[in-house]
């Protein structure tokens, strides 16, 4: 099956190795993986901001560049949340453009629920050994329901000890550009996050989403905490850490 | 209750700044999150909660009919219904049924829609004495009518100690220690208002059209006694309280208490139906709803009528990160929280509240809980739309989403750009590997650092991977 690769504007920005980790699994699980190479952003920081035309526009393309692969697979519950659950919102009145934006939203998946629900990989190649909390990231969680596919994934390495930590499933107030109007709101929740990571004495917080995963290493190392790795589910997966 | 919602950030960040508060409501989300978990569990909830949105969505639909079934049964019954068309209105009626019944003191159960109207202080100016007498409200109202920080608990900002320090100030007594003790001493207080008010004035949870009945749901047993003990009661609720029948209250029933306090059912539930008849003893001669407007019209046919569903059971804010970070007086005026966030902008105007729908990570965790499934963070999104169209966001932030946004659809200048960002952000980050204060975006940086970006962009580096062509469809 042929997969597009959403690579998503954080990790092509800040995390290339996190993209490169997804095509490494996506291969491995079998998959002819594609990289349309004028993607840019899905339009969420637009469509969030209020700014309907512009996260149009940007659907818009992103529907034309992914339009002839039989899914599109992000290493986001966020990203993929936006095509999935608000694609079709954006064009709920648009007879031309509802359909592409139904069909893509049916085909689009954040990456450990695709690997888990269609690839079906077995083996992840991950080597990673210690304990493990897993955050649950809002979209994921809430919009795509991606709650057991990580940790399945995870439970199949054998070094990987995963614990839980308290109100995993709490925001840990990256919000978009929410963390920016309203820092010091974010920040706090980002420290709420990070005590419960350091309570849950892991060695590493792993997660799916970029946004997440900024604010928690951030408020980890402004704490003082050199030590918790913060790492994406894709790398774990992937051994390339 | 006057509108101080655009102070919001500026509140916000003294609430983040306060210890005691963080403690405190740390303490009582607990308290609700949990009890709420499990109460839910004993019932399919899911299914509940679709009952419950079907049920509020079909009385809307046709709210002008459920409305005058309503005056029409309540008025059979001996009740007399009046409208309000805002506050001032409610006020005035108020204020006139006080003249008519020669009332000097009128005895209080809780009613958001008092607080929406100010009418403490319109009664207060008629020479009518009103007394709150839900334990919380009491408490704000002696502690110089401070305002309600929760809608079902008005009060969670204070500690005990807090409420000890007040009543000796107020009370003149010797200082508690204990809760039961406090209560009790606020119970002395009362009972001789409860015994010489000539009115009783109450919210209402549901209006029952096919009785013409109100449902109140309390826990402190106050609401009885403003109800039935004073000959005048007066209930004062907005027109979207109404729901078809007794069948449909039962359904509600179920979701209110397990959703606002994790109860099944709660301490007191009274369904008022119109006058004392022949015979009986007690409970209201003359019973008066005021049924307000103020707002909800307009959401009519809108496309947030979805809101008018919401039967203020505080689920939302219970679970909102973002609320029991910055606590309800950080709002601003009587809702806070998710859903105060959407009806404040409405009611009170989207330019007199801006920060309330950006405030919010749109992590859904409100939507999830809300027993009626009302999609909050949609509605938070609309009105930032409303916001930009109308022109009403900060010209720096609409530059940097243009700017932004141009380059979105111009890949090559996009690319341009985050190769350049990406390598800044490495340079910037040196070799702690992470950036301490980041120019122009302090917001970020002042409460945490930004780890730093790997130098060299996917894009630029998946070229390389696969002989710089990329694979384009």
């Amino acid at each position: 099956m042929r997969v597009g690769l959403f690579v998503t504007c954080l990790v092509d920005l800040m995390r290339p190795s996190i993209g490169f980790a997804a095509i490494k699994l996506l291969e491995q699980a079998g998959c002819d993986v594609v990289v349309p190479n004028a993607q840019t952003c899905c339009g969420q920081p637009a469509y969030n901001s209020g700014d309907q035309p512009a996260a149009r526009r940007l659907a818009m393309k992103m529907l034309r560049e992914f339009a002839d692969v039989d899914y599109v697979v992000a290493p986001s519950g966020s990203c993929a949340g936006m095509l999935r659950k608000h694609y079709p919102t954006l064009f709920a009145n648009d007879a031309e453009w509802l359909p592409l934006a139904t069909k893509l939203a049916a085909r689009t998946y954040e990456l450990t629920d695709f690997l888990v629900s269609v690839a079906k990989l077995e083996a992840p190649p991950g080597n990673f050994a210690g304990h493990i909390t897993y955050h649950d990231s809002c979209a994921g969680l809430r919009e795509l329901g991606v709650k057991t596919q990580p940790r399945t994934l995870l439970g199949k390495l054998p070094g990987v000890t995963l614990i839980e930590m308290a109100a995993a499933e709490e925001c840990c107030g990256f919000g978009g550009t929410f963390s920016i109007k309203f820092g010091d709101i974010s920040a706090r929740l980002a420290e709420k996050k990070c005590e419960h990571i350091a309570a849950s004495g892991a060695d590493a917080v792993v997660l799916g989403d970029l946004g997440c995963m900024l604010n928690i290493e951030g408020k980890l190392r402004r704490m003082g905490d050199e030590k918790t790795r913060v790492l994406h589910i894709a790398e774990v997966l992937a051994g390339d850490i | 209750m006057r509108v101080e919602s655009m102070h919001f950030k500026a509140r916000a960040t003294k609430a983040v700044a306060d210890g005691a508060l963080q403690a405190k409501l740390t303490a009582a989300r607990g308290l609700f999150v949990e009890g709420r978990r499990r109460a839910v569990e004993q019932v399919d909830f899911e299914a509940l909660r679709e009952a419950g949105a079907a049920i509020r969505q079909r009385t809307l639909d046709h709210l002008d009919l459920w409305l005058e079934r309503f005056e029409r049964e309540a008025t059979r019954r001996g009740a007399e219904v009046l409208w309000a068309k805002d506050g001032d209105e409610i006020c005035r009626l108020v204020v006139e049924l006080a003249k008519r019944h020669g009332v000097t003191k009128a005895i209080k159960s809780k009613s958001m829609l008092s607080e929406e109207a100010g009418l403490n202080a319109a009664l207060e100016a008629a020479g009518v004495q009103p007394v709150e007498t839900d334990l919380g409200e009491y408490i704000l109202q002696i502690n110089d009518n401070e305002p309600p920080s929760h809608i079902i608990a008005p009060v969670i900002h204070k500690t005990k100690e807090e409420v000890a320090a007040l009543f000796e100030r107020v009370h003149q007594t010797p200082r508690k220690t204990e809760i039961a003790e406090m209560t009790r001493e606020a119970r002395e207080r009362l009972r001789p208002h409860f015994l010489s008010a000539e009115m009783g004035i109450s919210g209402g949870n549901f209006l029952v059209a096919e009785t013409g009945s109100v449902a109140l749901v309390t826990n402190e047993g106050n609401g009885r006694m403003v109800t039935t003990l004073p000959k005048l009661h007066v209930v004062i609720t907005g027109i979207e309280k109404v729901i078809p029948t007794l069948e449909d209250l039962a359904t509600l029933m179920r979701l209110l208490p397990r959703s606002a306090t994790g109860q099944t059912i709660s301490n007191y539930f009274s369904v008022l139906t119109g006058t004392r008849g022949g015979g009986e003893s007690d409970g209201a001669v003359h019973r008066v709803f005021i049924l307000v407007d103020n707002g909800r019209v307009g959401l009519i046919g809108s496309e947030f009528q979805d809101m008018l569903r919401c039967i203020r059971c505080g689920a939302c804010m219970n679970h909102c990160p973002v609320y029991q970070t910055v606590g309800g007086h950080s709002y601003g005026w009587v809702y806070p929280g998710p859903m105060g966030s959407v009806l404040t902008p409405l009611f009170v105007g989207l330019e007199n509240a801006l920060d309330l729908p950006q405030a919010a990570t749109l992590c859904n965790q409100c939507g999830v809980v809300c027993p009626v499934k009302i999609p909050l963070p949609d509605l938070l999104r609309k009105l930032r739309q409303k916001q930009t169209e109308r022109g009403l966001r900060p010209w720096r932030e609409r530059a940097a989403l243009r700017m932004w946004a141009w380059l979105a659809v111009h890949p090559r200048w996009y690319a341009l750009t985050a190769a350049l960002i990406a390598r800044s952000l490495k340079l910037l980050a040196g070799r702690r590997g992470r950036i301490r204060h980041l120019p122009l975006m302090n917001g970020w940086s002042a409460g945490r650092d930004l780890p730093a970006s790997q130098g060299r962009t996917f894009r630029e580096l998946y070229a390389t991977r696969d002989g710089g062509t990329g694979s384009s469809p």
